[in-house]
């Protein structure tokens, strides 16, 4: 038998198609090489912002010039990202910025846990209208409150301060409370009863037996709410000017975001009084642009499995 | 608070225990319940008021001036914005929103099979929603980075002009510009629809594998009826997350308004805006819950009918037995007077 023979005899038409199109049992080659080729381009259009900030960030303005440079740039150009940084005060800005996610989010925590709790473990008159208002609450547009909100703050003397941000989250309305609430709600009802019982057979009061049991057991529940809760305040720029900043342009509170979205004009001013190596261009701004999305990329990484995988185990999309 | 009150005396007695489990759930949820009342009745209601009014803050205090209804006939009739941005805004958010669910269930599907590297690829998807923020997307709609290069949108534009009105045309035309951003916005229900789909028991697949159905038709009699709750949820998160969003130009108009020097706008202004744009929000999630919720299946609807058949029983037969009591009273009554009067005269009925 000569070689071409063997390749005929075992290259059969049907052979080819159980290869390309599978059989009931095993996938094909061709639908496998269909679904990646999909995942990765559209993986790659997701990416594509991002590649782009970082690649244009470390250009200078020759490169930006010059048509033959697309993705790589010529050399490493560091200068942007300090320029940048001086004008966003990066390391000040990014501690201020941890507190004002950060406080909020530990109240929002320990508050929307207890009262998921409340709403998992008892019964009591009117639950289903809380239950109900809850949903409301999630489902209202907040542009809708937001005046009388802010004439509020302003009347209990808080705008421009962190109250702004703690206080609704001490009372269980801070930034997408519903939702964590929501969260643990669903936690807290998977959780056997019995246990709770049994602790309450033991000596237990409400209080105690929430702390002893309740509370270790929602390990998943308070990762999931402390990562989403942290990212979307520290997200939220707007609320952020308004309440905590209080509108003022030489206010305490600031956080990156927020020094980004005001960046052409602190950095015109900053080139004015000639602190800045570069003009602003498309490279600073993307630059500031990295540099205040760069925090929570960095946690993003070291966290990232705790974020996918707790949307499955918080038990978000319900029964 | 109030309601706590009521509680303490309930129709039906609760026992000892039960009413101080009751007592303690309210105790648990009350940091919520003051909040709400606080943070999101008390400003409902008054955004309401507000709205009647036009408010202009003065060195000497904040000045109520009655208007009636001239908010919202100046809203409608004097200001050409805001009627337009509405329809511009319809009719994106009805465009986006099925294409956010659709690319998102495609994804999850393809992720859901055999698949090497899924962590990697779940990595990927879900990275837009921990930095995407007004101001990053701003800057980068601003730079170009949100539009796929190899797009011809105006092209597209043109092409949907011959057929579609201008507006509808021009909503359109936007989604394909911002591309990118609306993949990007799909991140969190990528992952509650992979969740979804991780939970549905293999034994249907296979049963219908046995009786001889192809992926196709599992995917349109299994798949889709099992995780059809969850497609009205991502739907209405789609909706709420793409109308609070700082890229969309109402929130812009509203909050510019809000602060707006000018006489006659204001908060009162606002707050007739923004009632207007959450109107319209609800009407829009009220369209996917209608589209979407689940119907109730037969045997459901019989129950409830017959449930319903029987309480009005029920009722029929306390009003005649009231009706008996009654007619009681009345031949008693009647015959302490004396004054009854039967046929026959003996006084016995």
């Amino acid at each position: 038998m000569t070689a071409a023979e063997i390749i005929k005899k075992s290259f059969t038409k049907e052979k080819f198609h159980r290869f390309v199109f599978g059989t009931k049992e095993k996938e094909g080659a061709g639908k496998q090489i269909i679904v990646y080729g999909l995942l990765i381009c559209i993986g790659f259009v997701y990416l594509y912002p991002i590649l782009y900030m970082f690649s244009t960030s470390f250009m200078n303005r020759d490169d930006l010039l010059d048509s033959s440079v697309k993705w790589i740039p010529s050399t490493l150009f560091v200068q942007n990202y300090i320029d940048a940084g001086k004008s966003m005060d990066f390391w000040i800005s990014l501690l201020k910025g941890v507190v004002i996610a950060g406080a909020p989010t530990l109240c929002n925590v320990a508050v929307c846990m207890l009262v998921g709790y409340g709403f998992a473990r008892f019964e009591f008159r009117g639950k289903k209208i809380l239950l109900g208002l809850l949903i409301f609450s999630y489902i209202l547009p907040s542009q809708v409150t937001m005046i009388p909100t802010y004439v509020l703050y302003n009347n209990m003397k808080i705008v421009g301060t962190l109250w702004s941000f703690i206080l609704p989250a001490i009372l269980g309305n801070g930034l997408n409370s519903a939702i964590f609430i929501l969260i643990f709600y669903q936690f807290f009802r998977q959780v056997p009863k019995v246990l709770i019982e049994a602790a309450q057979i033991d000596g237990a009061g409400y209080f105690k037996s929430f702390v002893k049991i309740a509370v270790p057991s929602a390990g998943p529940a308070i990762l999931t709410v402390f990562l989403f809760s942290f990212v979307w305040y520290w997200n939220e720029s707007y609320l952020t000017s308004l309440y905590v900043q209080g509108l003022s342009a030489n206010s305490f509170w600031v956080n990156l975001v927020v020094q980004l979205s005001n960046f052409d004009t602190s950095f015109n001013t900053m080139a004015q009084t000639g602190d800045a190596a570069t003009n602003l261009n498309e490279c600073v701004r993307m630059a500031a642009t990295s540099l205040s999305v760069l925090p929570l990329l960095v946690m993003y990484f070291f966290l990232q499995k705790h974020f996918v995988e707790s949307i499955d185990r918080a038990g978000i999309t319900g029964e | 608070m109030e309601k706590e009150k009521k509680m303490k005396k309930p129709k039906v007695k609760l026992g000892k225990l039960e009413k101080r489990e009751a007592r303690a759930g309210w105790l648990f949820v009350l940091p919520w319940v003051i909040g709400v009342a606080v943070f999101m009745l008390y400003p409902l209601c008054q955004s309401f008021y507000y709205m009647w009014f036009n408010i202009r803050i003065t060195p000497l205090g904040t000045k109520f001036i009655p208007v009636g209804t001239g908010n919202f006939t100046q809203i409608w009739l004097e200001n050409p914005e805001f009627p337009q941005q509405i329809v511009t805004y319809l009719w994106q958010t009805i465009v986006e929103v099925p294409v956010i669910v659709v690319f998102a269930l495609m994804i999850a599907i393809m992720l859901n099979g055999n698949i090497k590297c899924r962590g990697l690829f779940r990595l990927i998807f879900f990275l837009p929603v921990i930095i995407v923020s007004g101001p990053v997307m701003n800057m980068l709609v601003s730079e170009g980075a949100a539009t796929i290069p190899a797009m011809n949108v105006q092209s597209i534009k043109t092409a949907l002009d011959n057929f579609l009105p201008h507006s509808m045309s021009e909503s359109i035309g936007e989604i394909f510009s911002n591309m990118i951003m609306i993949l990007w916005y799909s991140g969190v229900q990528i992952l509650i629809f992979l969740s979804a789909l991780q939970k549905i028991d293999p034994a249907l697949y296979e049963a219908a594998k046995i009786d001889g159905g192809s992926q196709w038709e599992c995917f349109w009699k299994i798949t889709l009826p099992t995780i059809k709750p969850m497609i009205l949820l991502n739907a209405v998160y789609s909706v709420i997350f793409l109308s609070g969003n700082e890229q969309n130009s109402l929130i812009t108009m509203i909050k510019s308004a809000m602060f707006s020097g000018t006489k006659e706008k204001g908060y009162g202004y606002a707050s007739a805006m923004a009632w207007m744009y959450s109107l319209i929000v609800t009407l829009i999630v009220l369209l996917f819950f209608l589209l979407l919720g689940s119907k109730k299946d037969i045997y459901d609807r019989q129950v409830k009918r017959r449930k319903r058949e029987m309480k009005k029983e029920a009722r029929t037969v306390k009003r005649i037995e009231r009706r008996g009591i009654r007619n009681a009273k009345k031949i008693k009554k009647a015959r302490k007077k004396r004054n009854y009067r039967t046929y026959d005269g003996s006084g016995d009925y």
